[in-house]
Order: C-alpha cells, then structure tokens, then sequence
C-alpha cells in the first residue's frame, strides 16, 4: 500500500495494515530473550531488564530459561572455546525466527582476551549476529540501542520474495554446525559458511572494497 | 423451558472453545503457507540446555521405592485412626468394635501379601 495514502487514511482515523507489518509488528514488539549471561557483560544485561532501564518498555522483559522459548540470544560476555559448543547448541534449539546480539568486545571479537588461548575470537564464528554492540562492558542504555536497532530491523523484513529472511526460506538452515572441543582447538574453528577471515592485505589497505558489506 | 436455561452457557462454551482453536489454526495455517518446518537432531534433542543429550526421556525406575512410599502412606494415614481408636476403645458397642477390627484385620493383610511379595526388602 502507498505510504502517502496510508498517512492520509490515519488522519481520518483510518487504520491501514498490510499482513507483513501485522507480522513485523508482532514480532518486534514481542522478543523474547534466552535467559543466557555469560560473563560481566550480563550484568548489565541484568540492569537493563530492571526498573531503572525498564527493557520491558520495549516488550521484552519476558526473559526464557528454555531456548524452546526464546527467539532472541544475548550473547552476553565472553565465550570461551569450552562454552562455544553449548551456545551454538543452544542457538540451534531456538525456534525459528531467531536474533543474535552480540553484546560486548568479548563476544564480537575476545576483547581484552583476544590473545588468551581458550577465548573464541568472536561467536560470529558459528552462528549469524544481528547486531553488535561495542564496549566492555557495554551500557545498558547501548544495550536498549541494539534492541531498537533489531526492531527496526525485524520491521522491514519481508515476508515473501527474494529479500525475505533465512528463517521463512525452506532451503536455509535452521542449525549451524556445532563445534567439537578438540585436543587443539574447536574443531572445525569457524563455520565457513557463516563467517570467513577477512582478507588482510596493507598494500591494499584503503583500495579493498570487496569485503565492505 | 430447561434447555432454554442453558443456552447461554452453551453459546459460552461454544465461545471458550473457539477462542482457543482460532489462535491455534492461524499458527497452524501460518506454518502452513509462510514457514517453513525446520526440524534438527539439536532442535529435537531432549535436553534443552546446551549440554549435549544422551539417551532417550522414557527411562524406567524400578518401582521398589514407589512401593515402600505406598505402603508407608497407607500406615501412616492408619494411624491417624488408629489413635483415637485406642483413646476410646472402651466406650465402643460391639458392632463397631468390629468394623474397626475389620478395618484393621484388611491392613494387615495387606502387610502380609507385602511382606510375602518381598516389597519390603530393599534390594
């Protein structure tokens, strides 16, 4: 429906919806979080659901100890190599649709752990984030940016067509490939169809734009 | 006259019933037209809590402490009559002196047949 048209519906109080915003709405305006912290930054996740930050405001105090319940993870902290294998686990027992935030510079990269030897460099090795946000730990207020950032995301989804989300195509996969502790390391060390190394040339530095997306 | 009466509570019914079925035949035909199933072995796993699941949800127990617990209630409900039994046992007429000795008389067999089941041997 033309948005001009639908503006000047509302002004005669009349309410125009299509059944992808209907959806788009519902969803948004209800995301569930898993019940899931792993290190320092859930605590302010923690301050985020409570009064003072009220994430309830935004229709997702419903916080599910069960990932059957859920359809948004937090991944809240640090991921050492021993928990990867169970979030990524717990990301495939979500239903579908499902959100990622990666909250914190431990879980988009390891942080000030980075150079540890059991810290993975990021948990957008094995399974697709939504939205990252920086800081150690980062606010609660950056935290509630994130969430508004996914509900404008989740809004223009589409429902049909070439554009729509993973979760509405039959091809896509629901489960990412869960990561075996090894002797070394995780086996396999990243999911390649999730995430690839990016490309690290310096005489191209600047020139690259082939990995700009 | 009656079953004019219950109309009401008839259009009711029919009302509860169909507030529950909409929702559940929107989902359904929802899942039926935009989304995809999307079944996984760690989807359908029984544990949900990111550690992995092994074996199955229907595992037996053996059922000697179901027994014992069993056994143990009905005394233990026994003897709740069993003290004011005894308090007024001399003021009883004959009659129920022995309807309560008839109430004693099945506890004990039923101890017996326990016993001779072996039910109260923990093995």
């Amino acid at each position: 429906m033309d948005e001009k048209l639908k503006t000047e519906l509302s002004k005669q109080g009349i309410f125009a919806t299509s059944l992808q915003e209907l959806y788009n709405w519902g969803r948004r305006s209800s995301l569930w979080p898993l019940n899931f912290g792993l290190a320092c930054c859930a605590i302010e996740m923690i301050a985020t659901t409570m009064a003072r930050y009220d994430l309830a405001r935004f229709g997702a105090e419903v916080f599910r100890p069960s990932p059957r319940q859920a359809d948004l993870m937090i991944v809240a902290g640090t991921v050492t190599k021993k928990m990867a294998p169970q979030v990524v686990r717990l990301y495939n027992q979500m239903p579908e649709p499902k959100y990622v935030i990666s909250m914190g510079a431990c879980a988009i990269s390891g942080g000030p752990f980075k150079q540890g030897y059991n810290v993975l460099k990021g948990i957008d090795r094995y399974i697709p984030v939504d939205v990252y946000i920086p800081g150690c730990p980062p606010r609660p207020e950056a935290l509630i940016d994130a969430f508004i950032m996914l509900q404008k995301k989740i809004d223009e989804q589409h429902l049909t067509g070439e554009s729509r989300p993973r979760h509405l195509t039959a091809g896509q996969p629901s489960e990412f490939v869960v990561p075996r502790f090894g002797a070394h390391d995780l086996e396999p060390t990243q999911n390649p169809e999730v995430w690839q190394a990016p490309l690290v040339q310096i005489s191209k530095a600047g020139t690259d734009d082939s990995r700009n997306d | 006259m009656t079953n004019g009466l219950y109309l009401p509570v008839i259009v009711l019914l029919l009302a509860a019933v169909a507030f529950a079925l909409t929702p559940l035949l929107l989902a359904w035909l929802w899942a039926r037209f935009y989304s995809p199933h999307k079944p996984g072995p760690s989807k359908n796993a029984v544990y949900e809590c990111g550690l992995e699941s092994e074996g199955d949800a229907w595992i037996q127990f053996k059922p000697g402490y179901y027994l014992y617990g069993i056994i143990f209630l009905i005394f233990d409900v026994e003897a709740v009559f069993l003290l004011p039994f005894a308090v007024a046992f001399t003021g009883f007429s004959l009659g129920e002196s022995i309807s309560m000795l008839i109430f004693l008389l099945l506890l004990v067999e039923g101890l017996v047949w326990a016993y001779q089941k072996k039910v109260l041997v923990w093995t």
